[in-house]
Order: structure tokens, then C-alpha cells, then sequence
């Protein structure tokens, strides 16, 4: 260690001068790398149809030009991306448009750049843990009004409207100030979810009302069973059964009050008080799965798979992403959330609707022919393509070929829309408003680690709605 | 200087300074211009709002608690990884007492040296991979299986170690720890062993205990890299972005759950640029990050600062 620095009181000697700037970079090259993230490349691309744009017809409405390239990105999630790459194929054997596929689960990472440039994908799948949040994108001004699509004309029957041919209700969630500009192209149910298997062996029935459900999770319990599974890094899905049980009891009613921000949406709302001490309630007599508040969604659904809890919330596309984990025998069954007593909505009801919002970004360089892909996509054709290759039904009425065979949990969700008929319901909060949304999702992490208790879970979802509404931004949204 | 060095000097500099300049220079700039912004992060239209995002941010519970945190960070983990790593250095180098009174490690330091380093080869990733299954909630984490099996946690309520408040510092602390030790051991061992030997055979002679010689001859001598260290550590302090987003229970985006307790200033950064798309604030915080590192390294570079001994 000897030392060439100076040392006889004239200043800092040249190495140490060295040293010390490269201490002084080393320190600030954390928050350098996260500073030039925030940078931004700069710069607008032009948008629009010139070039693009080729000869309509009656089977090319927007006039997709041949010899064209489409750019698509798609999420590669729990529905793979295989169902994409065969309707490219197919896309480009009709209307002689190649694509270009990118299947990924880094959304944000890899868009938010061409975004920010005007430079983004002709059609995108803007799904996953990293999406770009839809109302985010809305307001950048970079979606299109899909209203165009939407009202162009059906390719399985051209008398009618492409918006005609869709189950009620599913582009709700894609709606913005009024537009629609997302598709949320897979139909999806939320609610709980059992084994058949599992209850056949002990002789259980499904539980329409909320006391039998705990007598259920008791039983279960005293067997070294937990009863109720939920995916605790991700409180999400909790908020499934929350809210689903707020809606049921309350209405219509209380879920919008929720959705309008409403300045008794949870306290002073009876419904969401009940619903929020009936999951108190779960916690409190040990029927949770144990641990289960700090584990991951695949962590707790491959729990749940191996028998060690008889419930689990979450969504249709519970059954694909499982696949690997779930018991040849396990008969996946799906359950509408069990009834308080003096509920609004029946049994059936359900909580359904979209997921997987397509959007098409304004600035797309192949306009037309993303628009096109889009109309196909809503045609039987692709939809039975996607029910072959994702095992998940699409938001096209009676979109699946009724000889595709369908695995028993997405059979099960297709029984159950069938008994809800229009008993439907679904949420908006979490599709306008992604700060609240977090926030409530956060007391109800609190809730279930019995940290908080009923009356302050109240209190501070009713803060977050309070501060959304206080945001200009928020009067824009509202539902009837 | 001599003739015409001046231009191959210059020549030089030139293309890092311009490097630098471009890359790393310029995107600070932008990001202070941003700051001053309602930029939503998805496009090039945004709106002047002068200093407000930073008014806000400084009556944004979420931001003012992660400052907390990572100040809890830069003052435990280099006081905690410094000091295991120059016990364990000391223990390797000096802490063995040899049969003819020279001074060397302790029986097998070759092997402990090899075996410390070894977690400074894994990546963030797969630390954060193999510490959440360690951290485990339920029965099949280690530490969990462990203390069940012996009896000590209750099978049915498994401790949470990331999702209780109290904790999930800790938990992730004892991650860095655990990843830096053997690293520094590595290098103040490097140190320690261009001290001269003769001095540590002359405190022997003179009667000086292990305690005596490591505080009044190696710490001395080792000054320097316990300095760098230092820094290093109060780097990792400041950012630690990896280990909380992939490690901690989920607030909408990268992590920093339960309610915010692990939140650190680059995971809150990260949720309102890109998650919720207030990303003109996001660059607020960014620049007081920016100053807070800042004043933090030239306050750490001075109070360290020491006469140095030559030998």
C-alpha cells in the first residue's frame, strides 16, 4: 500500500483528486440510472394512413394494404401467445399483411420508449403485472377511439354491427370519459374456486350462503384444511371477494357508489360494512390457509392445487395458468361468492366481464390494417382459434365452435354466466383510477395480516375515494 | 508539458467528456426540466406547473416515509457489513496465534476466504429468488420449516417475515449483508496482507493482545478501504430498487409492501412514473434523489476523512 499522493499540505494531491471523483460518480450512479430513466428519447411520430392505406371492400372494410407489415405485440402471460401467432398466419394467407409478432411479459419496459417516441405497435396486448395502465395511456392521448371497429360491419354476418355480436357489458371496461378504447377481448369471471374432487371426497355441497360457507371452512379447519386461500403479495385478488360480497349485498347500487366516488361508498355504506366484518370474520377464526397472506399467486394457487385449502379467489384464466400444477383428477370448479343474509343480487350473480384489453395506439404507422385485425378478431373464426390455443372463451356471443372441448373449470364458468343470465356486475375503479385502486388494496392487505380491523379498513378506503374525487382529473369518469 | 502533448491528451478526453456529456449529463438536465412538468410518461405533451411536484412531495407520506428507510438502510448496512467483514478479514489474516509466534489466520482461512466470497457471485435476481423462498410465508420456507419443526412457531400461524411491518427492513438488511461480507472480507483481506508483517511481530513481541494490534495496527492501516467500503455500501443503501420490488409484497407496482413499510425513494419513484403515470413528479423525486445522494457522499467523504500513515 505504498502511496504516490501528495502529502505535504499543498491541496489535494492527483490521485486522491482521482479517487475521490470516482467516489463522488460511484455514489451518484444510483440515482443517475434512475434519473436517464426518466429521460426520455423525444420526438413525435407522424401518425396516420398515408401509404398504408389500400382498396376497401366489402371484405376489407379499412382497406388493409397488401404487401403491408403490422407490428403486434401481445402479452405472453397465462394465455401463451400461440393464439396470436396463428391469427397472424392466418391474417397474412387472406390479406397478404405480414406481422411482425412480439410475445412478451415486459410490456411497460418495452413500450413505454416507442410510446414516448410516437413510435408504438400497430396492436397491442397490454396485459400482465407490467402493463401501461389503460387510463395512463388515455390520457397521453395515445389510444384510438376503436368506435370505428366497433361499428364497422361483423365479418360472420355484415347485416350486423361488430359491437352487435358481443356479450352485454364487455367493453365497459375499455371505456374512458366515454370512449372505448380497449378491447377487452377475453371473457372472464371472477369468484371463488374449488376442487370437485376435494368435495366429493368429503361430502361437502357448494355453499349459497355465507354461513355455509364458514361451516364449510370450519369443517375443513378441524381437518387440518385451510379454508380460504388468497395470494397475499398481490392483494388484489383478495379485493375479488371483498368487493364481490360489497356488490351482492349492496347492488348495483354500492358497486357504483365505489366507481363514482361516491362520499359513502364504504363509510356509511351498510353493504361494505357487512361485507368487509364477513371477511373480518374468516380472519379472525383462523380459516385462512396459513401463510397465505404472504405468498405469491403462484405460491398459493399450487397450494390450493395440492389440497391444502378448499377455496381460492381469482379469475377465469385461474384454470391455464395451473395447468402444469393441477391434478389430472382435481376437477377445477368455479363458485359465485356466497350470499349474506338480506343480499341484493342472487346467488348466481357473478362478477364478469372483460380482461386483456387490445388496444390499437393512435399513432400506429399500418392504421387500416390494424383495424382489420382487430374486426377479425372478433369474428367465430379467431375466437375459436383463441378457445383452441388459451382454453378461455372470448367476449364474441357464442364465439366458440361447439366442437372444441372445454377443460372443467372454463366449462364450469360457461354454466355459471348461463345461470347468471344478466345477474352480471363489474368494477371500474380498478380500470380508472390505479392510485385508489392500490390503496384499497393495501387496507385490505392490513385486514387480512389482522392489523387493522373492519372500521378502519372502512376509513381508509373512504380516504382513498375521497382523494381520488378531490383529483380534476376524476370528474370525467362516471357510469349510470 | 511537453510539446504537443497538450492535443494527445485532449484527444483523449474528449470522446469520454462527450460520452459522459450525452449520456449521463444531459438526461439529468431533461429529468430537472421534466420535474417542472405534468408529465404523464406515455407521450411528449405535458404542461408547465413550476415548482408544484415538488411541494408535493414533500406532503407525500408515501415519499417522506421511504427518505426514512433508506436513511435506515445507509446507516446499518455499512456499519454491519464493514464490521463482520473486518472481524472475519482480521480472523483470517491475524486472529491466528502461530507455534512460533509469527502471526497468520486462523486454521483453514484459504477455505472460510472461497466459501465467504461465494455469495458476492450471485446476482440480485437470484437473491431475491433464493431469499423468498427462505422468507417463505407458510410451512414450506426454510426458515419457516425450520422453526416448525423445532417447535418454536406454531404451524398455523407461520411467521410472515416480509409482511409484518416490524420485520421486512431487517429481512431485507440481512439479505445485503449476507451478499457484501464476504466481498469486503476479500478486500480488506487484500489489504491486510500488504501490511508489513514485521509490524505485527513487533506489537507480538512488545506483548500486544489480538484486540490491541487489530485496533491500533490494522484499522489504521486499512483506513482507505474502509472509506471505499464505505461508499459502496452507502450506494446499495441508497438504491436497493432490486431487492424491495422483487422481494416485498406488491403496492400496485414494485413492491414495498405491507403499506408501504419496505418502500425505499427509487421503488416510490418507479410506481408514480410508471404505474400511475405522474411522471413529471416521478423526476421530482429522481432530483432530490439526486441531492440527497449527493450531500450524502460528500458528508460521508469528509467525516471519514483521515491522515493517511505511509509504510
Amino acid at each position: 500500500m505504498g502511496s504516490t499522493a501528495h502529502h505535504d499540505g499543498e491541496g489535494v494531491g492527483r490521485r486522491d483528486l482521482i479517487k475521490r471523483s470516482a467516489a463522488l460518480g460511484l455514489v451518484a450512479a444510483p440515482g443517475m440510472g434512475l434519473l436517464s430513466a426518466c429521460a426520455s428519447g423525444g420526438g413525435d411520430g407522424d401518425s396516420g394512413e398515408g401509404g398504408t392505406k389500400g382498396k376497401t371492400s366489402k371484405d376489407n372494410p379499412f382497406g388493409a394494404k397488401k404487401g403491408s407489415k403490422l407490428d403486434v405485440v401481445v402479452f405472453k402471460g397465462g394465455y401463451g401467445d400461440d393464439y396470436a401467432k396463428a391469427w397472424e398466419a392466418d391474417f397474412g394467407k387472406k390479406l397478404g399483411v405480414t406481422s411482425t409478432h412480439t410475445g412478451t411479459q415486459e410490456i411497460t419496459g418495452k413500450l413505454q420508449p416507442r410510446f414516448n417516441a410516437g413510435n408504438p405497435p400497430d396492436i397491442v396486448d397490454d396485459s400482465g403485472a407490467q402493463k401501461i395502465n389503460i387510463d395512463v395511456l388515455y390520457k397521453n392521448g395515445q389510444l384510438l377511439d376503436l368506435a370505428e371497429v366497433l361499428d364497422a360491419p361483423s365479418v360472420d354476418d355484415p347485416a350486423k354491427k361488430v359491437r352487435d355480436t358481443l356479450i352485454p357489458g364487455t367493453l365497459d371496461p375499455g371505456l374512458q370519459e366515454g370512449k372505448i378504447v380497449a378491447l377487452n377481448y377475453i371473457y372472464t369471471v371472477w369468484g371463488l374456486w374449488y376442487s370437485g374432487k376435494l368435495f366429493k371426497e368429503k361430502g361437502w355441497e357448494e355453499p349459497k350462503s355465507w354461513a355455509d360457507f364458514l361451516a364449510i371452512c370450519k369443517d375443513a379447519k378441524s381437518q387440518g384444511i385451510g379454508g380460504l386461500a388468497h395470494q397475499g403479495k398481490y392483494p388484489y385478488y383478495i379485493n375479488v371477494a371483498i368487493m364481490d360480497l360489497i356488490a351482492k349485498k349492496g347492488g348495483l347500487d354500492a358497486m357504483k357508489a365505489i366507481d363514482n366516488l361516491d362520499p359513502k361508498a364504504f363509510v356509511g355504506s351498510e353493504a361494505a360494512q357487512e361485507a368487509i366484518e364477513a371477511i373480518y370474520e374468516v380472519v379472525e377464526k383462523g380459516y385462512l390457509m396459513p401463510g397465505t397472506n404472504g405468498l405469491t399467486h403462484t405460491e398459493s394457487q399450487t397450494r390450493w392445487n395440492q389440497y391444502k385449502a378448499v377455496f381460492i379467489t381469482s379469475g377465469s384464466w385461474l384454470e391455464n395458468e395451473q395447468l402444469k400444477q393441477t391434478p389430472t383428477d382435481f376437477d377445477m370448479k368455479f363458485l359465485p361468492m356466497p350470499l349474506l343474509p338480506g343480499s341484493k343480487l342472487p346467488f348466481e350473480a357473478i362478477r364478469a366481464g372483460s380482461g386483456e384489453p387490445f388496444v390499437i395506439p393512435a399513432k400506429a404507422k399500418n392504421l387500416p390494417a390494424a383495424k382489420e385485425f382487430m374486426r377479425r378478431m372478433l369474428s367465430k373464426e379467431w375466437s375459436t382459434l383463441f378457445a383452441k390455443q388459451a382454453n378461455s372463451l372470448t367476449i364474441l356471443k357464442d364465439g366458440v365452435d361447439p366442437s372444441v372441448r372445454l377443460r372443467p373449470g372454463t366449462q364450469s364458468t360457461v354454466e355459471a354466466s348461463k345461470a347468471a343470465g344478466d345477474n352480471t356486475f363489474r368494477y371500474l375503479y380498478t380500470e380508472w383510477y390505479g392510485e385508489m385502486g392500490t390503496a384499497i388494496e393495501a387496507a385490505s392487505n392490513e385486514l387480512m395480516s389482522k392489523r387493522i380491523q373492519p372500521k378502519e379498513w372502512l376509513k381508509r378506503c373512504q380516504a382513498a375515494v375521497d382523494k381520488q374525487a378531490k383529483d380534476p382529473a376524476s370528474k370525467k369518469n362516471h357510469r349510470d | 508539458m511537453r510539446k504537443g502533448q497538450y492535443r494527445f491528451v485532449t484527444g483523449f478526453l474528449l470522446v469520454p467528456v462527450a460520452l459522459y456529456v450525452i449520456f449521463v449529463i444531459w438526461p439529468y438536465l431533461q429529468t430537472f426540466g421534466y420535474s417542472l412538468t405534468d408529465w404523464k410518461g406515455q407521450s411528449q405533451t405535458f404542461r408547465f406547473v413550476g415548482l408544484d411536484n415538488y411541494r408535493k412531495l414533500f406532503q407525500d407520506d408515501v415519499f417522506l416515509e421511504a427518505i426514512w428507510h433508506n436513511i435506515l438502510f445507509l446507516v446499518f448496512i455499512p456499519v454491519i457489513t464493514i464490521l463482520l467483514a473486518l472481524f472475519f478479514a482480521f480472523m483470517l489474516n491475524a486472529g491466528g496465534r502461530g507455534r512460533a509466534g509469527g502471526v497468520q489466520g486462523v486454521a483453514g482461512a484459504k477455505f472460510y476466504k472461497i466459501l465467504y466470497f461465494f455469495p458476492q457471485v450471485l446476482s440480485l435476481a437470484i437473491l431475491a429468488v433464493l431469499f423468498n423462498a427462505v422468507y417463505r410465508s407458510d410451512g414450506g420456507g426454510l426458515l419457516n420449516g425450520l422453526l416448525i419443526k423445532l417447535g418454536l412457531v406454531d404451524a398455523d400461524n407461520p411467521v410472515e417475515w416480509l409482511n409484518e411491518p416490524n420485520m421486512v427492513l431487517w429481512a431485507l438488511l440481512l439479505v445485503v449483508v449476507w451478499h457484501g461480507v464476504g466481498f469486503y472480507l476479500v478486500l480488506f483481506s487484500a489489504a491486510m496482507q500488504s501490511i508489513p508483517r514485521d509490524i505485527y511481530e513487533a506489537a507480538l513481541i512488545d506483548g500486544a493482545s489480538r484486540n490491541q494490534s487489530f485496533f491500533r495496527i490494522t484499522l489504521p492501516l486499512l483506513w482507505d478501504s474502509v472509506q471505499t467500503a464505505w461508499v459502496y455500501l452507502g450506494i446499495v443503501a441508497m438504491d436497493m430498487f432490486v431487492l424491495v420490488s422483487s422481494m416485498t409484497q406488491n403496492m400496485g407496482a414494485y413492491g414495498g409492501g405491507p403499506d408501504h413499510h419496505s418502500d425505499v425513494m427509487s421503488t416510490v419513484m418507479m410506481r408514480n412514473f410508471l404505474y400511475y403515470g405522474k411522471s413529471g413528479y416521478a423526476c421530482a423525486m429522481g432530483v432530490v434523489m439526486l441531492l440527497l445522494t449527493l450531500v450524502l457522499s460528500v458528508v460521508t467523504l469528509r467525516a471519514t476523512r483521515r491522515e493517511r500513515i505511509e509504510f
